[in-house]
């Protein structure tokens, strides 16, 4: 259980590490270290150097803009979970990070490590593919951008060249009065969901669906939409079990078998947690429009 | 191919310079380089907790940081929590009286997360003291003297007047 020998690299700037990146063979980047560090401790993963990004600067930030919250990759999820911003303009991630590992781990865990790692199960991953995220990835030859939806090309493998490294990320606003949840089912409070539901609604003040995102995590291989299930809800008042026949097409997802779960129980919780998440959402939206919190 | 780096590091309040290998976690660090074996180390992949310390005030686990990370860094551990050799800070002595150990091996880390906890949450729930000790697992307590003890821990700090106040009081 001991990390195997590697070369270590502590750049100060992005293009350092860019270049880096560009020279180096079998080269790791470390973010906050809470899924690479026990993978080098347990030797799953044998780097020949490690780049560690926690020196770099410029890289962790929050920045509420234009209708968007651009964020740093290296901003930890300690500071987005306590960001007065978040808690106002994105409250679904604060719900979701409540839940993401413990104090321990979001004081050190960051948010482009979370997303690179793209454990299929990871809050902030369902929430960066519920909201459309844009990623923005630091290469020899400049900035690009990639869209969530594009950013998962396998299980755990996000759209990135080996010389390149996610700089930050960033979520577009839902309009002010809307509704929201994230519902997960997990083991012990602080593990990775077997299955989660993260949902955003707006709507009008009597209560029908305009918009609506569906986002259902560890799942399949990578996180999915729930487009069935959106496509079901927009344009209607919910009334009588609406959410809960809509939900129904949760169990044609696919799913994984592992030791926690069989598939056939994966697609159940996707069914129920998705009806749970939407029936939440539907009552912050309309108690948003009443003027109460939200 | 055995990389080292010099680093300087303070914990406790203790300054020190040494060479490390850059692949030692900071956990095994503290514990045979320095020779405080008060963190301890449960699983070294980041579940148990029992490792946990406070990294720059923040809780960290050390089994999941290198040691070559501290380089310039402020660190407390078990041993620093006491305010003195023969006082207990109120959170042991709330632990030494409601039982809230039996082996003693998850200690450490409960009350390194346990201090940052009721610095930001003075008056907790007992199921925020719950939610908060979810990260460190004990095997011998079933947590629920833990939990006795932290809220009367709690408690035993609000009534401490704070540093802050002393030194307020002190001017006036």
């Amino acid at each position: 259980m001991k990390p195997p020998p590697f070369r270590y690299h502590d750049p100060k700037t992005v293009g350092e590490a860019v270049g880096l990146l560009a020279s180096l063979e079998n080269a790791k980047l470390l973010a906050g270290g809470q899924s690479l560090m026990p993978m080098l401790n347990m030797r799953f993963v044998l780097p020949d150097h490690i780049v560690d990004l926690n020196r770099v600067e410029g890289l962790s930030y929050i920045r509420d803009t234009q209708g968007a919250l651009d964020i740093g990759a290296m901003t930890r999820q300690r500071d987005l979970e306590f960001s007065e911003a978040v808690r106002a303009r994105w409250p679904i991630m604060h719900e979701a990070l409540l839940q993401v590992g413990h104090r321990q781990t979001r004081n050190r865990g960051t948010i482009g490590g979370s997303l690179c790692h793209l454990d299929p199960a990871a809050e902030l991953v369902s929430l960066a593919t519920g909201y459309d995220a844009t990623v923005t990835v630091a290469g020899p030859t400049g900035q690009r951008e990639v869209a969530f939806a594009e950013f998962p090309v396998a299980y755990m493998t996000p759209a990135i060249e080996a010389n390149e490294l996610v700089v930050g990320v960033r979520f577009p606003q839902w309009a002010a009065k809307h509704g929201y949840a994230f519902v997960e089912f997990s083991r012990r409070h602080g593990d990775f969901a077997i299955t989660s539901a993260a949902v955003l609604l707006e709507g009008d003040a009597a209560g029908k669906i305009t918009r609506a995102s569906v986002a259902i995590g560890g799942m399949g291989t990578v996180p999915r939409r729930a487009r069935e299930v959106e496509q079901a809800i927009v344009g209607q008042v919910p009334a009588g079990t609406l959410f809960r026949d809509a939900c129904e097409s949760c169990r044609k997802l696919e799913a994984i078998d592992d030791v926690h779960a069989p598939a056939s129980y994966r697609q159940h919780l996707a069914a129920v947690l998705s009806r749970r998440a939407l029936e939440k959402a539907h009552a912050r939206l309309l108690e948003a429009h009443a003027g109460g919190p939200h | 191919m055995k990389e080292t780096r010099k680093i300087a590091v303070t914990v406790n309040g203790k300054r020190y310079e040494e060479e490390v290998e850059v692949r030692v976690t900071l956990a095994d660090f503290i514990r045979h380089q320095l020779g405080l074996t008060g963190t301890h180390l449960g699983c070294e992949h980041g579940v148990c907790g029992a490792c946990t310390i406070l990294f720059d005030d923040r809780s960290a686990r050390s089994c999941l940081m290198l040691a070559v990370q501290a380089d310039g860094h402020d660190i407390l551990t078990v041993e620093g929590i006491a305010p003195s050799p023969d006082k207990l800070h109120p959170l042991q002595q709330a632990f030494h009286e409601h039982h809230g150990l039996q082996c003693g091996f998850c200690t450490p880390g409960i009350l390194t997360t346990l201090i940052e906890f009721l610095r930001d949450n003075p008056d907790p729930s007992e199921q925020e003291v719950r939610i908060a000790i979810s990260g460190n697992l004990c095997r011998c307590t079933g947590y629920q003297n833990i939990v006795v003890a932290t809220l009367d821990a709690a408690k035993r700090l609000r009534a401490e007047p704070t540093q802050s106040q002393v030194n307020a009081a002190q001017r006036s």
